[in-house]
Order: C-alpha cells, then sequence, then structure tokens
C-alpha cells in the first residue's frame, strides 16, 4: 500500500534535496534544531506539467499498533493507604517483629491499612479504635508464601480449573498468571485463616519458563485487580531439572538436562537480539520523527505551498510478548524465580544468568541449596525451600530438613515456601519444624530468625519488603493475632489482618467463597 | 495412566563401584550396628503415656525380652539393665501409620522404587481389581523411607497399596529392618467415589455396582470352586486369585478399607458392607462427619488425614477443619494418617497434633496413632506401653505431637535403633562445607 502511493507521486523534490533534507534532519536529531534553508528548485517548472496535488504522506506505524492505554504502575506506597480499613489496636500480646525486636505485652495500633504505633503498654489507642485484647496471645506480621499456585489450580479440582501451566511449548514468557487466577477460589480464605496475607502466585514447572507470576494481597475478590498486591514489581517463573523434559520429552523437546540448559540460553539469546531490533528500531524512529517534524516546518514556512514529500515510518520489528518479557529480564526490570532441585543445576542457572546478563532473585524447592549454601550466600540468591518434603522423585532425593536452617547459618536469605494449598495454611509449623531441626544439627537460631523465613525474607523474594514482611511503624498492616506461641501445633491465627482489612476472624469463622455459598457447612446450609 | 503389574522386591541397591573389601565392611557395619535385643533396658524417670488417658509422671519402663516388663514410679531396673535417662522426656507406645507407603515407594515417581501406586488397571488384566497383590511382595525392609519414617517415631506401618477398585492386601511391618511382616495379609484395600469409578470406568455408582458385583463373584467363588475349576460357573470379573484373595474379607477375618469421601458413597459403602458381612473401614472420608451417627453404629472406622480440609472434589465437598472431632465425638474410632504416603510418614505425629488443634483431645490425638489403629488391624499388644506390651516404644524430648519435639530414642521389640539415614548422612557430609577450589 505504502509503496503504491509513493509511485504515484508527483515528485517535487529532487533525489538531490530529499538527501540534503536527510541529512539535515540526521543534524537535527543529533544537535537540535538550526538547519539550513530549503535549497532552491533547480529548474523553472515546465507550464504544462500537470497539477497532481499528491504529495506522499508521513505515513506513522505507530498508528497500527494497539491503542490501549496502559495503566501506570502503582507505586509500592500505595500498599501503605487503604481508606477503607478499620482502626484496630492489640494491646497485651508478645509482639514478634521479624527484626529481632521482640516486645512483650506489647501494643500495636494499625491506622487506613498502616503500622501507625507499636511498644509497649504505653502506646495510646486512638479514639474508636476496635480493642483486640491480646494477653497471652502472640502477634506477627501476616505470613508470605513465595510459591503458591493457589487460584491456578483451584479447588474443586478439575480439568476446569487447571490454569496454570501453558504446557504447549518450552517457553511462554507472555503467559501470566494473573490470567489464570480465580480470585473466587475457596482455598484463598483458608490460607488467611493460616494468617497468610500475601503470596506470589506462580505458573507451574511444565515449561522452562513457564510467565509471570502474579504477587496478590491474600483475600478472595471479583476481579484480579483487586487483590493484585499494590506495586508489586513483576516477576517471572522458570524451571529446570526433571519436569519441563518429562512434559516436552516427548512433544519436541526438551528431552534431557543438555537440552534444558541449551533452550535457556537459546531464549536469552534470542531476547538480546530481539532488544538489538527493537532499540535500532526505536532509533530510527526517532530519526524519522525528527525529519518529519523538520519537514512540516519547512512545509508551513514553504511560500507556494508545496509540500515535502514524506516517508513511510521505518517498519517496527513485530512484537514477540515472550521475548518482550526476555528483554525485560535483561534489563533487570524483572525478579526472576526459578525452581530447581538440585545444587549442579542451581550452578548452572547462576552461570547462564551471568553470560546472558541478567540476575535470579532466588531460587524454589532448592532442596539441595545446602550443598551450595556458600554460593548462594555469595550471590545474594534467596532459597525457598519446604521443613521436611523430599524423596517424591529423583531429584529431590537428598532434601534434609536442615536446608533453611544451612543456608541461614551461611548468611544467605532462606524462606519456607509451600507450593501446596494444605502446606500454605501452616508454614507457621513447617517453620517451626526446619528451626527445631537446625538447632538439633547446632545451628544457633532464635525464633526471630525462623519467623524471618514466613515473613521478612519473602516479602524480599517478592520485592515488597519496603512496605511488608516485618512489624515496623510506617508498614503495612499485615498482622497476625495467634492464639499462642506461633511455632506451636495447637496454636491457630485468630485475626489476620490483610492490608488493614479483617481477612480472618476466628470468632466469626471462615468466609465462603461465592462457589460455596448455602452449598456444605461452610457455605452456610441450613 | 496405565497400571503396572506388581513386581517382586528382588532389589539390591549398592552403590556403584563399591569393591569387596568395602562391601564386606559395609556388611560388617551393618551386622554391628543391627539392634541387640539381649540386654534389658530401663527408661528412668520419664514421663509416660502408659496408654492415651492414663499418664506417669516419674515412672521407669523396663524393657526385657522384647516386651515391656514392668513400669510405674519406683520401680527398679534389673542388675546389668542398660539405662537410658528419661528425665524431662515423654516416653509413649511407638506410632502406627495406619495407612502408609513407608517400604513400598522409595521414590514415589519412578516405577521401579514404586511398589505401592497401582494403576487403575490391571496391565495384564485389563480389570480394575488387584485383590491378589501384597503389598509383602514389594514392601523392602531397608527401603530408603522406613528409617526417616523411623527417626519421626513410627515403629510400625500399615504398608497399603492403592490404585484400582480393589488394589490389595496390606501388611503390617515394623520398620526395625525385619524381613518378615507382623502379620500379612492384614487387610483389604479399595476406593470407591470418582477414583473407583474412573477405574471401574464409568460412574461413582459403577464402582459401587462394580464391588458388590466383585464380592457376589468371590461369594460364589467360594461356596463352590470346583465349579470354578471345572469351567461349570457364569464368567466372573475376577481372577481366581482376586477372588481366592477375598475369602477373608467376606469371612470377616480382615478388614475392607475403602478410601471414599461422599456422603452418598459412605452410606453406599455401608450398605455393601451390611449386606456382604464386611469389616468395613473407611479412609479419608471427607465427608464421613455427615454420617458419623450412622458409623459409629455401625461401628466403622474412619481413618484421616486432619490437614485435608480442603473442596477439592466436587462429588465430596463439604470439608470441613473440625470432621475429626465431631466423628469421635459422635463415638467413631478416628486414625489419623498420611493416606499412603512415603517420604512424609514422619509427619504422621504433626497430623495428630493438628487434629488436636481441630479439637481432638491430646488423648484421642495420641489414640489416634498408636491405640485406635492397633485395634482397627487386630494388632494385639502394641500401640501402648502396658506391662507385658511388645517393647515398640519412643523417648520423646517433650510433647511428641509437638513440632519442637524429637525421637530421641526409638525401641522396637524391646531393641534400640539405630538414627542413621540417607539424611542424617548427608547432614553428617555437608555439615561443613569443602573449601571451594
Amino acid at each position: 500500500m505504502r509503496k503504491a502511493l509513493r509511485t504515484i507521486v508527483y515528485n517535487r523534490t529532487s533525489m538531490s534535496t530529499r538527501r540534503a533534507l536527510t541529512a539535515c534532519a540526521a543534524v537535527l536529531v543529533a544537535a537540535g534544531p538550526g538547519c539550513g534553508e530549503r535549497p532552491a528548485p533547480a529548474t523553472p517548472r515546465p507550464p504544462d506539467e500537470p497539477k497532481l496535488d499528491v504529495v506522499a504522506p508521513w505515513i506513522d506505524t505507530a498508528g497500527f499498533q494497539p491503542r490501549g492505554v496502559v495503566p501506570a504502575a502503582l507505586p509500592l506506597s500505595a500498599a501503605l493507604e487503604n481508606i477503607a480499613a478499620p482502626t484496630v489496636a492489640i494491646r497485651g500480646a508478645t509482639i514478634l517483629t521479624a527484626t529481632g525486636r521482640r516486645i512483650e505485652r506489647g501494643t500495636i495500633v494499625l491506622e487506613r491499612g498502616a503500622i501507625t504505633a507499636l511498644g509497649g503498654a504505653e502506646v495510646e489507642v486512638p479514639f474508636g479504635a476496635r480493642v483486640v485484647d491480646g494477653a497471652g496471645k502472640f502477634v506477627t506480621p501476616g505470613l508470605i508464601d513465595t510459591h503458591s499456585h493457589l487460584g491456578v489450580y483451584a479447588a474443586p479440582s478439575s480439568r476446569a480449573h487447571n490454569d496454570g501451566n501453558e504446557a504447549t511449548k518450552p517457553v511462554t514468557a507472555r503467559a501470566r498468571a494473573a490470567y489464570g487466577y480465580w480470585p473466587q477460589d475457596p482455598q484463598i480464605a483458608r490460607a488467611v485463616a493460616g494468617g497468610v496475607t500475601a503470596a506470589l502466585i506462580l505458573p507451574g514447572s511444565a515449561n522452562l519458563i513457564g510467565g509471570h507470576g502474579f504477587t496478590v494481597a491474600m483475600r478472595p475478590g471479583r476481579t484480579v485487580d483487586e487483590v493484585a498486591f499494590p506495586g508489586a514489581p513483576p516477576t517471572l517463573k522458570m524451571a529446570c531439572g526433571e519436569n519441563p523434559k518429562r512434559v516436552h520429552g516427548d512433544k519436541g523437546g526438551p528431552s534431557t538436562r543438555m537440552g534444558v540448559y541449551a533452550a535457556f540460553r537459546a531464549a536469552f539469546h534470542e531476547a538480546a537480539a530481539y532488544a538489538g531490533k527493537r532499540a535500532a528500531h526505536a532509533s530510527a524512529r526517532a530519526q524519522w520523527e525528527a525529519r518529519r517534524a523538520r519537514a512540516a516546518e519547512l512545509d508551513a514556512r514553504a511560500p507556494d505551498g508545496k509540500k515535502i514529500a514524506g516517508e513511510p515510518a521505518p517498519e517496527p520489528p513485530a512484537i514477540d510478548l515472550d521475548l518482550e518479557t526476555l528483554a525485560a529480564v535483561l534489563r533487570g526490570e524483572v525478579l526472576v524465580q526459578v525452581h530447581c532441585y538440585r545444587g549442579d543445576e542451581m550452578a548452572h542457572m547462576i552461570a547462564i544468568a551471568k553470560e546472558l546478563g541478567f540476575t535470579i532473585r532466588s531460587f524454589h524447592h532448592a532442596l539441595e541449596a545446602y550443598k551450595i549454601r556458600d554460593r548462594l550466600a555469595a550471590e545474594g540468591i534467596a532459597v525457598n525451600t519446604w521443613a521436611d518434603w523430599w524423596g517424591f522423585k529423583l531429584e529431590a532425593y537428598d532434601g534434609i530438613p536442615e536446608n533453611a536452617a544451612l543456608v541461614t547459618e551461611q548468611g544467605g536469605r532462606a524462606t519456607i515456601h509451600s507450593d501446596s494449598p494444605i502446606g500454605i495454611q501452616r508454614l507457621n509449623q513447617e517453620a517451626a519444624k526446619a528451626l527445631a531441626a537446625g538447632r538439633r544439627a547446632g545451628v544457633a537460631l532464635d525464633d526471630d530468625a525462623a519467623l524471618r523465613w514466613i515473613t521478612a525474607h519473602p516479602a524480599w523474594v517478592l520485592g515488597i519488603d519496603t512496605v511488608t514482611g516485618t512489624l515496623e511503624v510506617g508498614k503495612r498492616a499485615d498482622v497476625v493475632l495467634w492464639s499462642g506461641p506461633p511455632f506451636s501445633v495447637y496454636t491457630r491465627a485468630e485475626l489476620v489482618l490483610v492490608g488493614g482489612e479483617i481477612g480472618f476472624d476466628r470468632a466469626t469463622g471462615l468466609r465462603p467463597s461465592d462457589h460455596e455459598l448455602g452449598v456444605g457447612a461452610v457455605g452456610g446450609a441450613p | 495412566m496405565s497400571g503396572r503389574a506388581p513386581r517382586p522386591a528382588l532389589r539390591t541397591p549398592r552403590p556403584a563401584g563399591v569393591g569387596t573389601a568395602a562391601l564386606a565392611l559395609a556388611v560388617a557395619a551393618a551386622v554391628a550396628a543391627a539392634p541387640a535385643v539381649a540386654e534389658p533396658i530401663a527408661i528412668v524417670g520419664a514421663t509416660v503415656h502408659v496408654k492415651p488417658g492414663q499418664v506417669v509422671a516419674g515412672a521407669t519402663v523396663i524393657v526385657d525380652g522384647g516386651k515391656v516388663t514392668a513400669v510405674g514410679v519406683g520401680v527398679r531396673p534389673p542388675a546389668g539393665a542398660r539405662v537410658i535417662d528419661g528425665a524431662g522426656k515423654v516416653v509413649t507406645a511407638g506410632l502406627i501409620e495406619p495407612l502408609s507407603g513407608v517400604g513400598l515407594i522409595g521414590i514415589d515417581q519412578e516405577g521401579p522404587a514404586n511398589d505401592g501406586r497401582l494403576g487403575p488397571r490391571d496391565e495384564v488384566h485389563d480389570d480394575p481389581v488387584h485383590a491378589a497383590y501384597e503389598a509383602r511382595d514389594g514392601f523392602d525392609p531397608r527401603g530408603v523411607s522406613v528409617a526417616v519414617a523411623r527417626a519421626g517415631g513410627l515403629t510400625l506401618v500399615v504398608a497399603a497399596p492403592s490404585g484400582g477398585l480393589l488394589a490389595g492386601q496390606s501388611a503390617a511391618w515394623t520398620l526395625d529392618g525385619a524381613i518378615e511382616p507382623v502379620r500379612a495379609p492384614l487387610a483389604m484395600h479399595g476406593q470407591l467415589g470418582a477414583g473407583g469409578g474412573a477405574a471401574a470406568g464409568g460412574s461413582r455408582g459403577r464402582a459401587i455396582a462394580l464391588l458388590r458385583e466383585v464380592l457376589d463373584d468371590a461369594r460364589a467363588y467360594g461356596r463352590d470352586r470346583a465349579a470354578f475349576e471345572r469351567n461349570a460357573r457364569r464368567r466372573m470379573i475376577a481372577d481366581r486369585l482376586d477372588l481366592e484373595a477375598l475369602q477373608p474379607v467376606l469371612r470377616g477375618a480382615v478388614p475392607l478399607v475403602v478410601a471414599v469421601h461422599a456422603e452418598a458413597d459412605i452410606r453406599a459403602a455401608l450398605r455393601v458392607a451390611r449386606d456382604f458381612r464386611l469389616r468395613l473401614v473407611i479412609a479419608g472420608g471427607a465427608e464421613a462427619w455427615r454420617v458419623a451417627p450412622e458409623l459409629a453404629r455401625a461401628r466403622v472406622p474412619v481413618v484421616l488425614d486432619p490437614t485435608d480440609n480442603l473442596p477439592r472434589m466436587l462429588e465430596a465437598g463439604d470439608v470441613r477443619a473440625d470432621a475429626a472431632a465431631i466423628l469421635a465425638r459422635a463415638g467413631v474410632a478416628v486414625a489419623v494418617s498420611t493416606l499412603g504416603k512415603s517420604a512424609e510418614a514422619r509427619t504422621l505425629r504433626q497430623l495428630a497434633g493438628v487434629a488436636v488443634a481441630g479439637g481432638l483431645t491430646w488423648d484421642q490425638g495420641l489414640a489416634a496413632v498408636t491405640t485406635v489403629p492397633a485395634t482397627i488391624y487386630g494388632l494385639a499388644g502394641r500401640g501402648t506401653v502396658e506391662r507385658g506390651a511388645i517393647a515398640d516404644l519412643v523417648v520423646w524430648s517433650g510433647d511428641p505431637l509437638e513440632l519442637t519435639s524429637a525421637a530421641e530414642v526409638v525401641l522396637i521389640g524391646g531393641a534400640i535403633q539405630p538414627t542413621v539415614d540417607h539424611q542424617t548422612r548427608l547432614l553428617e557430609r555437608y555439615r561443613t562445607l569443602p573449601p571451594r577450589p
């Protein structure tokens, strides 16, 4: 189409003029305005020339791009403000802050979604606050799970609810867990009742690069935007080892670990080349825009009303949403989360990340992290693991209960994650088991260190540690009141505040999801 | 989902490249580590849960000849007894896991290391009935999960197969490396509901109908085996060995343990059990709490996992966290189980603790992993620390249901068990890292 237009244009600008104009535009781009005047026509126009007023337009390919408006990314500080949140004060409880500070008979005040006061009995309770008696009870930050498939593998379990693995090709970086997340999954309310206030919802591990994670404030909602954790940075799920081999081995590969890591490297090399093309296009387009602007300027000043022939904008490279995502990883804009069990495989991933120029935020499952904990600590890569899951497959054969403790002893950052709709309901118990195993192995750990495994450290893995994960004045009101010491099997969450709102209150019981209403005991059936 | 025929356990796992000398050493070490039963053992000054509801503080337990010979305050250790200081410790019977994959499942996702999960259909016969399969034939007493489970305070497991409509027969096995089971076959295991229906090639109702059909065939077979041999019987839907394996079930000599969740299926199972006069045990039982009075009346126990509180099953969504407590209050015998898991067997005491947090009394929680499983399977002399009981017991650092406690000493058949397993060896090796090159 554009070519056809160009051929019928009655060209009143000679080639030499055009070249001069182009050079002029290039100068414009480099040094701003100040280019010379239009060159004089070489020869006077013959009088019998037909009067065609067709001039090549400046065709802007941007007009063919999607026109949707991308909402401005919220700043993380948006997580700290919730005008709908009630004012709540818990008094007399033992407060474990996950900062190393422990307050006996403490008071914590929550207002408008944030912690506004924290201290002992002297802390004043604002007028009109709901005052909760915490005597004999414990307060901790809300628990955070770095690895959950709630919502993307919702209950009831059914093929209809399998929305967590786009297992159609090994790289689906474009996929987003948020699109698979069902915010009325009945499992969500049970996780909140376990004290969980935020989680990273991840695509499964069928693919090498499964797609974007979705950081949620743990509460049911009508739509995903209602439950997204405000301002949380983007994350990307990757997986090495057995799972991608098993899933893709019979449908085009990779079928071996050789293929797995070759494919990772190939994907990022492709992304780097793609990013290069995009940059080249951006530069060419900037020059084109400058020429167009200059031409408009000259056209406006042309005494004869004659216009300069336009040029089509440089053709943009085809948008590839997978490569867009990986290019963002290469720019350091995405927190990379890698499912990986074995120590030697984690080392492969670290080497590949160095080769391709990206950083890994954390390894998930990482049952052999203890074997390479020196490297992981040196690289500053977090380790998300279980207390005592092991042995369900060969790459999980060497898991030991001291894993989190040994990583911690080394100065690394460990978390206890669930990867399970059952386990997410008792992260505190899982941390307790890992704590006990570590102490038996002679690792010096205080309770606060184990609490950080399920609060402050996961907040860092998700990139939301500046607003949640610890109890400090000014932080988000993600808070749990426990019936007793949080590391006892008999203790249960009594009150869970999610961003200052009551997420769970044992006095009123579990809030059924839409799906459960009117059916069954939880749904309030007569 | 193709099924696998049961295979005998002929594995002799051996590290590659181990020379004869090293092997001889390893054997010698194994012999040295093998528990000796000879000397009497006295656990002195512990808090002893003789049985659920009967606790004695500052008590001494004497173990001799594989049995508990005395228990109480002021009991004097016999001469030559090995004395274990029980001060500040808690002694209970060893935990009994009523539905386990330990010994059957080494690595869940690896076929050759998994003899616990049979396919819904048998590869050879293409039918959902594997009644003749015996867990005994697959059990590996030296399997990797055995020692890890024992370190969690388990002393006996009911190793049970799963898969199909009828999965086969379980074996009761102590976790001391014993070559022979305590008893096998112990019980028949099967499933109804959606899983049973899928195995039966149809709906949940199809599973019930097929179960009745199999039981009816087995009854007919049992009444006249000769007719079967002459081929003078109508076509039967199960093979001869399957029909044979069902005879003790029909006699009521062994229980039929059925994994079943929906209220409708549980009621149907109760009707089948009544019609065929079976000893029924419900496993899982997501909606069993809704049938609590009927289960109590029929004296049908429930083996459950108290953490399973999610409405995961479309056919059985009425699940609640306090189901164990509701059942127990109605008078149903409640046992707690991982429901067939292997690597996670050591979480059994945590599950009992969760059940207590959910409303069971502490004694009911302990009973759920000791006396109740022993009673369900008729394992006489196990599950308590009473005088005369088989000395399967555990010395705990504290409350056995509490997460921070540990099993410090495990006795099976009166013998102190080794505390070494795959994981402790790994910890030893990596407690200090080698310097980086």
